[in-house]
């Protein structure tokens, strides 16, 4: 029975640093009350922050639908002959560039195969390697970046050159050189790409809201009462310093999706006859003028993929923090 | 005093300044902490005052084990608790405990005020069983004056008076003996202020507590405490009774301390002598030679830039017995009244002559 | 009068509602005078002094009423250019935090001599010439040579100097001082507030203290004006409040302060909170916390009764407060 909280009376954005007066206040709750006289009566089931957020996220129209928009994705990339019959290999020159018309709604290609198809067919290498190399970065990036930024020190310096190392590395140039020598045309190498690349983005952003974190006077109580590293970390950073990373991640996996595209059109990412968005989207785009269509439909496919992971990260990110919960 | 729960002598805490990337070398040290000896008696109020920088609050830290310190000792009961590790010296933790400055930094915003209460006992499980342990919670929320429904709420939904009832439920939660509290009311409202050192107060004798109170406001410390230290620069410079330092202090940083404070009484402005420092405190990783105090203090001599003076009844006080022979580290220690002594506003005389003895 | 403020109300709008900060607070300085204006966080204190130096941050704010005369000209009614040479020139600020208030990136001397530059037209050399003149008066010891330096080379109370520095250079006419002592230890706030006091006596300006701490206005100040709910709850001189509050509101904060004089046993805590601005309760805003409250006044929000020519109390009780 918990009882609707009142609205927390802090002005955001308002007022200028120290200057600004209007601080919290509550209406309805007394100061000196001493509370209900059954002291020691039930409020409620225990709550904690992570059933408070579930509980958020499933009245959250956005994360409801970007749910959705994702759970539809990882099912046609698993069983996409459940909504496309043809062969996304079975292409007519003879239909090259053709556009809209009935039983092939999105047209045809350059090489005359069917947009639909290859739309659907390839989510399936374009979804993983975007979510293999976000979920890979982001916890490669968080977990050393945190683990650095909460003990310091030695290491800390150590992981902190090496991050410079990757970021001067030219992440096209990069790939050439490392993708090059490989000769399986699966999607796993470009994933170790992207993974080696992009940690470092991660860790750097991990490693900075550790420090932010690590100095609230809260992580010093949970010291002074005897908690663990373990316990520091997993309670009190890790749910505090965890946004920023959250919100990185989701945008850096559009750019995956899109880096995927560049590695192919260079030849070193994936290689025809595999089919993947990043393909489709290069072959396509030399040809926007004369038949937008081909460049469309995977294009608007990978945005709403990574617009709903986007949207996804906010909710989550959003519905982590009490003081946005309404 | 009552027999000493806390023995702390010869306590130091040094930073060390460092340079260079890979081959670090000590160029000095910040001593934050430079040489602290009191006791604590078992339900006693010790009050540390002092200015920012003093090292009150690395005092604090070092008490309950935040930091390990330079050297000296911490005996708990007799035991030095700043040589504990493991079992130990979790059971001693048990028994000291804080209670921060700020409360808007000091609750984990992501947690629910049932978990911060409650975050001490899955800690220490031993202590309440895991059925109790939400019981336990309720009637510490009820025992600091907060609804026991609010356990569910996070801590942004409640004011600063309220967090800091939080914290202290918190600090309350094993059932210490010793309570560290590094400026409990400092970030408070007026209003508020005086409900929460009421609520001390009286958790004081309900659960026989003993308090060290660091804080930087002297008419606060005067409240609460029984016996006051005040720190300059890392040391404690005069000690005694609260009424010995208050009404009879004899080193020249209290007195200079308690006539800057400003008194809530426009009359007293008029027959109210202050005395104003020049200058700031100095750096702690540059500590005068001599009295650290001496850059500052107008008596200051040659003596005082030579010799350390050490914390003990002055000679000039050896052989009295008034309230002026308590602990003062100052070669020219003399008695000095600077608050009027105890009387009502409209009482108070206007002749000039009452400003000194 | 020099300034005067009349009825002035102020909102914010924020995503939760509208939060009333400022509900008619009327108040006057003079040339030479000390106003001092108390309240705890939320009473709207700070919102007022930045409606009257035009830094109030519109939106979220809006000024929904009132006037702001100084020297009989309604500020409110100026252009923003008309009213940025008033800003400076004729009044200006000093905040509580000098450390943010002034620029890591330049000398404390390009940052004193910016206002000679901007305002007067100086050349750089005698802009330089007045920085140093201007350290000097606010007793910085070595001020030809500290000129150079950066802010995070001074001391928290050298800032704070720095900072009245600023204000002083063009001789305003008024400065509004927001809790300009607080994040200094004592010993450092006695030597600033004794210097805002000559300066202030030098140069005849009007003061506005904002401020928590009853123990610094008694110290300075000439009025009083005690501030709640983003009203006005009593005015005085400030002898008389000291000596007999004539609001509960006052009396309380009074009794709940500690004092350095005496030792006594438990302190008288006003209690409950202070309103939300969303939410003020009907009637007197201090009702819910007042020991004297009556029905009359949880229904009709007291006036600012006249105790006497120069003293005012809005409460319905004054005669009982003043004299129980």
């Amino acid at each position: 029975m918990p009882e609707p909280f009142e609205s927390e009376g802090a002005i955001s954005g308002a007022g200028m640093g120290g200057a600004m007066d209007l601080a919290v206040a509550e209406g309805q709750t007394l100061e000196t009350a001493p509370g209900g006289p059954d002291g020691t009566g039930p409020a409620g089931r225990p709550r904690s922050l992570w059933s408070d957020a579930w509980r958020d996220l499933r009245r959250n129209p956005v994360f409801i639908i970007s749910a959705l928009v994702i759970l539809f994705l990882v099912v046609i990339s698993l069983w996409p002959s459940l909504i496309a019959s043809g062969n996304p290999l079975k292409c007519d020159l003879a239909k090259a560039q053709e556009g809209s018309q009935p039983g092939h709604p999105f047209g045809y290609d350059g090489q005359g195969c069917d947009v639909y198809t290859r739309t659907v067919y390839g989510a399936r290498k374009s979804v993983t390697v975007g979510v293999c190399a976000t979920l890979g970065v982001a916890l490669l990036g968080s977990v050393l970046g945190g683990l650095a930024g909460f003990f310091g020190g030695f290491w800390d310096s150590l992981l902190s050159r090496i991050t410079d190392i990757f970021f001067a590395i030219p992440v096209v140039l990069g790939g050439l050189v490392l993708l090059s020598v490989v000769t399986s045309n699966t999607v796993w190498p470009v994933i170790g790409f992207m993974v080696l690349l992009g940690w470092p983005q991660i860790s750097r952003i991990a490693r900075g809201s550790v420090i932010t974190a690590k100095q609230n006077d809260y992580v010093q109580a949970a010291r002074a009462l005897g908690a663990s590293n373990s316990r520091i970390l997993l309670r009190h950073i890790a749910p505090n310093a965890i946004a920023p990373v959250i919100v990185v991640a989701t945008i850096a996996l559009g750019t995956y999706i899109a880096l995927e595209a560049t590695l192919s059109y260079l030849g070193v990412g994936l290689k025809p006859p595999t089919v993947s968005w990043g393909i489709d989207i290069s072959a396509a785009s030399p040809y926007i003028r004369n038949a937008p269509h081909m460049l469309l439909w995977p294009a608007g496919a990978l945005a709403v993929t990574v617009l709903a992971f986007i949207m996804l990260g906010d909710a989550v990110r959003d519905a982590l923090d009490p003081k946005l919960r309404s | 005093m009552a027999e000493p729960i806390l023995q702390v002598s010869g306590l130091v805490k040094h930073y060390p300044l460092t340079q260079g990337i890979v081959f670090r070398k000590q160029v000095g040290a910040v001593k934050a902490v430079d040489g602290v000896d009191f006791e604590l008696g078992r339900g006693e109020t010790l009050g540390i005052v002092g200015e920012s920088g003093c090292g009150k609050s690395t005092v604090a830290k070092m008490l309950v084990n935040l930091e390990k310190p330079t050297a000296g000792e911490i005996r708990y009961k007799g035991e030095d608790i700043a040589r504990l590790s493991g079992k130990a010296l979790r059971s001693v933790r048990r028994n000291i405990q804080m209670v921060f400055q700020d409360p808007y930094t000091s609750l984990n915003p992501r947690m629910t005020v049932g978990d911060i209460i409650g975050e001490p006992y899955e800690i220490h499980p031993e202590v309440a069983p895991k059925g109790d342990r939400r019981t336990k919670v309720q009637e510490l929320l009820d025992v600091v004056g907060l609804n026991p429904e609010y356990i569910n709420r996070y801590p942004h939904q409640f004011s600063g008076g309220q967090r800091q009832r939080i914290g202290i439920a918190r600090g309350l939660a094993l059932r210490p003996e010793i309570i560290v509290a590094d400026e409990p009311v400092s970030a408070l409202d007026v209003s508020v202020q005086a409900q929460v050192i009421n609520l001390l107060d009286r958790l004081q004798s309900e659960f026989e507590l003993s308090y060290i109170f660091i804080a930087h406001d002297l008419s606060i410390v005067r409240h609460i405490s029984d016996r006051v230290g005040v720190m300059y620069l890392g040391r404690i410079v005069e000690t005694g009774r609260d009424s010995e330092i208050y009404e009879h202090p004899t080193h020249p940083y209290t007195q200079a301390l308690l006539s800057a404070v400003p008194v809530p009484d426009p009359e007293a402005r008029e027959h109210r002598e202050r005395i104003i420092l020049a200058g700031d405190v100095p750096s702690p990783t540059n500590i005068p030679s001599g009295c650290r105090f001496r850059t500052r203090c107008w008596k200051a001599q040659e003596r005082c830039a030579l010799e350390v003076p050490a914390l003990a009844v002055p000679a000039e006080f050896r052989f009295a017995t008034g309230p002026a022979a308590h602990d003062s580290a100052c070669h020219f220690a003399e008695e000095k009244q600077v608050v009027p002594p105890e009387e009502t506003p409209e009482e108070a005389p206007k002749e000039p002559s009452e400003q000194e003895e | 009068m020099l300034l005067e403020v009349r009825d002035l109300q102020v909102e914010f709008r924020t995503r939760d509602g509208i939060a009333k900060a400022v509900n008619g607070v009327s108040y006057s300085v003079d040339a030479g005078e000390t106003l001092a204006v108390l309240g705890e966080s939320g009473s709207g204190k700070s919102v007022t002094a930045q409606a009257v130096m035009g830094i109030l941050d519109i939106p979220p704010g809006k000024i929904t009423g009132g006037e702001i005369l100084f020297r009989g000209q309604d500020l409110l009614k100026f252009k923003e250019d008309e009213r940025r040479k008033v800003r400076g020139a004729e009044m200006a600020m000093i905040f509580q935090d000098a450390l943010s208030s002034l620029n890591p990136v330049l000398s404390v001397g390009d940052q004193l001599g910016e206002m000679f530059l901007v305002h007067r037209g100086m050349s750089k050399k005698d802009a330089r010439a007045k920085a140093v003149e201007l350290m000097d008066r606010v007793r910085i010891p070595a001020a030809k040579e500290r000129v150079k330096d950066y802010p995070h080379q001074f001391s928290g109370g050298m800032r704070q100097r720095i900072m009245i520095a600023m204000a002083l250079a063009l001789e305003p006419a008024l400065i509004i001082a927001d809790e300009p002592t607080t994040a200094l230890d004592v010993t450092v706030q006695a030597q600033v507030m004794d210097l805002l006091a000559e300066l202030q006596r030098e140069y005849n300006m009007g003061l506005i203290l904002i401020t928590h701490d009853l123990g610094v206005v008694a110290d300075v100040a000439d009025k009083i004006a005690v501030m709640y709910a983003g009203r006005i709850v009593e005015s005085a001189p400030v002898h008389d409040i000291y000596k007999a509050p004539a609001h509960p509101y006052t009396r309380g904060l009074l009794e709940s302060i500690p004092r350095l004089d005496q030792k006594g046993q438990e302190l008288y805590a006003i209690k409950g909170l202070p309103p939300n601005l969303m939410n003020i309760p009907p009637g007197c805003a201090f009702n819910p916390r007042c020991p004297m409250a009556q029905d009359v006044c949880r229904t009709d929000v007291p006036p600012l009764f006249e105790v006497d020519e120069v003293r005012r109390s809005a409460c319905h009780f004054w005669r009982e407060c003043l004299h129980g």
